[in-house]
């Protein structure tokens, strides 16, 4: 993994082994928003000969995807993702070159090509189907609104406060999602502060794990910042004035926040907090 | 995540915020948990040496709203009391209070340690003062 979110290619090339029979990446992960290089890998996996799966489930619908660019051989996808009903989703599955051949997951009635057994959710299917040629037809123009959007929240933001980060790249990532740490602020107690936008908090406290978010560990955010993060996702039906009042709102929670921090004031005092003693509890 | 009524009042609300001078003799700062954890509270109360009384507290925390109000609340109680009177302060008094749900009972565990840190601080700068042996605090120093 390297620090923008994406993996290594020279890393992937050099954990395959002759016993390799399946790569699976997310196409865009879910709490950063960050694309993967889904076509260099299923290049790869074609060269090697080794079956290409992909989690598209934050992507289908909000960015061109395309079975046959990334090669892939499978490729999972869900409708609630893309307005679509909740209950249903899509496992595309490669028919030649090569044929992809899957145990069934449901036996009995031999339904879905004996992959998957039982009776049709048809509603749920004409949805998911409408809801991808929604999808569809309005990318272009949704995409690029949402980009603009997303970059007024961001830059906004950053305009406003000192020492926040970007999780990930921007680049490479989904056009309606952001996420970003806060320093020296947790979390949770920044949801509470804004608790009439709905955004999540890769804090531990969010959950009943309490471990902080493997995601943004796994690019090498300490763990302080891994505690104080926001996952931003913006929709359909977000507006400039939504964008304008989350900001203003984060604004004054985060000053408030971190004038309680003593993790502010002592960076203020010049205090290296990668220096201190700390007490793991 | 559910939030007591008196949680959401100590973090809109809380008390004490602030700091108070960290060399002065009578004052005792306690510096507890880790931002790899999540939480870092910092207590600090002034002692009236001559009565053993807390005349002031302050904190600062890094924490979720349930270690904001939970370390708020320990200002709160310090104030007024004996010093042996705070120490007798227990973590399961801050969970009845606040109603915290057992994810967050690190947070009240954690004020209570800041409680007992910042009391062994405020006895160990005395002691020194005196001229004692120095009593260990366990609060976060930074290396040397």
């Amino acid at each position: 993994m390297q620090k923008d979110g994406r993996i290594s290619l020279d890393e992937l090339r050099a954990a395959i082994t002759d016993k390799t029979i399946l790569i699976t990446i997310m196409t865009a992960n879910n709490e950063i928003g960050v694309l993967q290089p889904v076509a260099e890998i299923g290049a790869i996996a074609k060269e090697k000969g080794i079956l290409f799966h992909t989690d598209a489930v934050q992507a289908a619908g909000k960015v061109p995807f395309n079975v046959n660019e990334v090669k892939a051989d499978l490729v999972s996808m869900s409708a609630h993702k893309m307005y679509g009903p909740k209950g249903v989703g899509a496992l595309y599955v490669r028919r030649r070159n090569p044929r992809v051949l899957l145990a069934e997951q449901i036996n009995g009635g031999g339904h879905e090509r004996g992959m998957r057994s039982g009776t049709l959710n048809v509603p749920g299917i004409v949805g998911f189907g409408k809801a991808a040629e929604l999808a569809r037809t309005g990318m272009a123009d949704e995409s690029q609104r949402l980009r603009g959007l997303r970059d007024r929240l961001n830059e906004k933001l950053h305009k406003n406060l000192d020492e926040i980060y970007v999780n990930g790249s921007m680049e490479h990532r989904l056009p309606h999602s952001l996420n970003i740490s806060f320093a020296y602020v947790e979390g949770e107690s920044l949801l509470m502060g804004i608790n009439d936008v709905a955004v999540s908090s890769g804090s531990a406290c969010t959950s009943a794990s309490l471990e902080p978010s493997y995601v943004l560990k796994a690019l090498g955010a300490g763990d302080d910042l891994a505690h104080s993060s926001i996952r931003f996702g913006l929709g359909r039906w977000t507006t400039d004035e939504e964008v304008d009042y989350v900001v203003e709102k984060l604004t004054t929670v985060v000053r408030r926040l971190r004038e309680m921090s003593p993790l502010y004031e002592m960076v203020k005092e010049g205090v290296d907090l990668t220096k201190m003693q700390w007490v793991a509890h | 995540m559910a939030y007591s009524d008196k949680v959401i009042d100590h973090y809109e609300n809380p008390r004490n915020v602030g700091s108070l001078p960290k060399d002065d003799a009578n004052v005792g700062t306690g510096l507890v948990g880790a931002p790899e954890c999540g939480d870092v509270m910092k207590l600090q109360v002034k002692v009236n040496p001559e009565t053993g009384v807390i005349d002031d507290a302050k904190f600062k925390t890094f924490g979720c709203g349930s270690a904001i109000a939970s370390s708020s609340l320990a200002t709160e109680w310090l104030k007024g009391k004996t010093v042996e009177q705070a120490l007798a302060i227990k973590n399961t008094d801050i969970v009845a209070e606040l109603s915290l749900p057992p994810v967050k009972i690190h947070c009240s565990v954690l004020a209570e340690d800041a409680i007992k840190a910042a009391i062994a601080d405020y006895k160990k700068k005395q002691s020194e003062t005196k001229g004692e042996g120095a009593v260990a605090g366990e609060h976060a120093q930074p290396n040397a």
